[in-house]
């Protein structure tokens, strides 16, 4: 696949920072979930602050090897922190929990990843483009130019596998979801629903306004890395037209393809950067 | 390596293990048994690690043919295990040969039946666990519950068949399962998203099981649980026996198939010794919270690991300490025997 230079049109750290309005608690708050796991909470809205403070405690938590951890699940304003209770017991992991946090400036934060979606709009993969630009009395160029301008900050998976509950799109291309929802929307479908954009990792229903269609795979059980997103990095939607739709996707079949990271305003195709 | 055919799946039959851990970050549900106690004792009997997959039978269990001589186990739920047509036990390993027939005829107590074998069942391991997760159809036997005429492969043991048979877990381990239980909980972590009306209710009434349950969820039907304000939240993370209540006020215990977060208030969560007892509740069952500190339950977590230490203590196989060669006269006839003394 072609490398051009799509650094343009990025938020950087800054600029990304300044858009979050949330409220970080001055002390984060420990919630108990059980024998096995607890909840780390750092606020009660949805922001990019709150958001970059999860990534950076889950990044240090996954640094400190702290002995029975099992796994970390981030939300958008939580942190679930799994744990064997057979090898660390509550009072001691929510000691070192609170040491660690004490401690989060020293930790080198490698700064978030964007993620190349290649998109083909409208036509038969996009039914509902027409919807989404008559809403909002736009072209349908337009649609797509406002759609593939910004970087999506990833909240959080869940739903399905790999599904990215996204951050920060445009208000002028929102639509309402469809009055009658479809039974089938095919895996790598990417739609509108209000004031959020998204991506299906894999066949489901759903009411989205489907505008274009990813030939990548955001989930593939089979694959080394099987998901290939990952929370509190960055999603771009790049415009691609029907025949390199057709070599992408000949490529992922093949397993040939390569994945665009960007990262820093380089860029990587590494799976280790999946894992930042 | 032997093979077992499905003849009649029963209600629902699924290859299980212990889970698919490390991806609920990425949307991916766990999965595996819903009751690890039954499941670990199970690959206790036949000799297994305790990570081998087993089958998972919920109600009417399964009709099995077995193609190979091969040692099972049953534990769990009593869901009336028969071989050719006579009743076998449960909770030990059994010596079972080509062309035996496993029908379970009906459903005595319990909810899940956990059917062992020797080897451990031979499914490929997707995301590093065999456990089928149903709705992302992966996992166990091509990512689905089990069918008539599918063909499963067991894994060859490592012991002889004949040392495993016939071990037994001794009667104070084997749980009974009343219907009517008592479950103990950890409160939160959104306990304060209920008035107090709310939290005496679900710690002071029964609440029944519904038909609406399954491995993803327990629906029960009470008392409703009254909210402050509202039953949502900012979708947060889901703990297996996250005890969840919607605005309607009606609990649902969240398991082994759970997604992975949710926007529901979680007003407790079931404490991990318990979640045996409620894999195996069946509609019509009535449950009682009783609230427990976290510190309390994995003390209890603790206590039960050595509880199941002590089972696998009790359920080694018989190891061969001598051999001898003998030649003995009887009535007049010689005869080579090999004399094995075991332990």
């Amino acid at each position: 696949m072609e490398l051009t230079n799509r650094t343009a049109g990025c938020l950087n750290a800054k600029q990304r920072k300044s858009q979050g309005g949330g409220i970080l608690y001055k002390q984060t708050k420990y919630l108990v979930t059980g024998d096995r796991a607890l909840v780390m909470e750092f606020g009660n809205s949805i922001s990019e602050e709150i958001n970059s403070r999860i990534r950076s405690v889950g990044i240090a938590i996954e640094k400190s090897g702290i002995n029975g951890i099992t796994e970390i699940v981030p939300t958008y304003r939580s942190l679930m922190v799994h744990y064997d209770p057979m090898v660390i017991e509550y009072d001691v992991l929510l000691e070192k929990l609170a040491t660690l946090e004490e401690q989060l400036e020293s930790v080198e934060l490698p700064s978030p990843c964007t993620y190349e979606i290649p998109t083909l709009y409208g036509g038969e993969f996009g039914p509902d483009m027409e919807n989404v630009a008559k809403h909002n009395e736009l072209t349908k160029e337009q649609v797509i130019e406002i759609h593939t301008s910004r970087d999506y900050l990833i909240y959080m998976l869940g739903f399905t596998p790999g599904f990215p509950y996204l951050g920060g799109m445009d208000e002028r291309i929102a639509t309402p979801r469809l009055k009658i929802p479809r039974t089938r929307i095919d895996a790598g479908s990417v739609g509108i629903a209000s004031a959020q954009t998204g991506v299906y990792p894999i066949d489901s229903p759903g009411g989205w306004q489907l505008i274009g269609r990813t030939p990548i795979k955001l989930y593939d059980p089979y694959r080394e890395n099987p998901i290939l997103l990952k929370a509190g990095n960055y999603i771009r939607f790049i415009r691609i037209d029907r025949e390199e739709y057709d070599r992408i996707k000949e490529e992922v079949a093949k397993g040939t393809y390569r994945y665009i990271i960007r990262n820093g305003g380089g860029r990587t195709t590494e799976w280790e950067m999946l894992r930042l | 390596m032997g093979n077992v055919k499905i003849i009649n799946p029963g209600l629902i039959t699924l290859v299980e293990d212990s889970g698919r851990y490390g991806y609920q970050q990425y949307g991916v549900p766990v999965s595996g048994v819903m009751d690890s106690y039954s499941y670990r004792l199970g690959n206790i009997l036949v000799g297994n690690k305790e990570g081998a997959a087993v089958l998972e039978a919920a109600m009417m269990g399964p009709t099995i043919e077995f193609s190979d001589q091969m040692v099972i186990a049953i534990t769990g739920g009593n869901l009336s295990p028969t071989l050719n047509g006579s009743a076998i036990p449960m909770w030990q390993s059994i010596l079972v040969n080509k062309g035996d027939r496993l029908i379970f005829t009906g459903l005595r107590a319990g909810c899940r039946s956990y059917i062992a074998f020797s080897g451990g069942i031979d499914v490929p391991e997707v995301m590093g666990s065999k456990s089928t997760y149903t709705r992302g159809r992966i996992g166990g036997y091509n990512g689905r519950a089990l069918k008539s005429g599918d063909l499963l492969g067991v894994r060859h043991p490592g012991e002889d068949p004949g040392r495993l048979s016939g071990i037994k877990v001794p009667d104070e381990y084997i749980p009974d399962y009343p219907n009517t239980l008592e479950l103990r909980v950890i409160i939160g972590p959104q306990d304060d998203h209920f008035t107090l009306e709310g939290m005496q209710a679900f710690l002071s009434e029964q609440y029944e099981v519904t038909s609406e349950c399954d491995r993803m969820g327990y629906r029960l039907k009470g008392k409703k649980i009254e909210h402050v304000k509202s039953g949502d939240i900012i979708s947060d993370g889901i703990a297996m026996g996250a005890v969840q209540v919607p605005g309607h006020g009606q609990p649902i215990i969240m398991l082994a198939d759970r997604q992975t977060t949710g926007g529901y208030t979680k007003i407790a969560n079931v404490i991990s010794v318990d979640l045996p007892k409620i894999a195996q509740a069946k509609p019509g069952d009535r449950i009682k919270f009783v609230k427990v500190t976290v510190r309390k339950a994995q003390q209890m977590l603790r206590e039960m690991e050595d509880k199941i230490a002590a089972v696998k203590k009790a359920c080694v196989p018989w190891k061969v300490v001598t051999t001898r060669l003998l030649t003995l006269r009887i009535d007049g006839k010689c005869y080579n025997v090999k004399v094995e003394e075991i332990k």
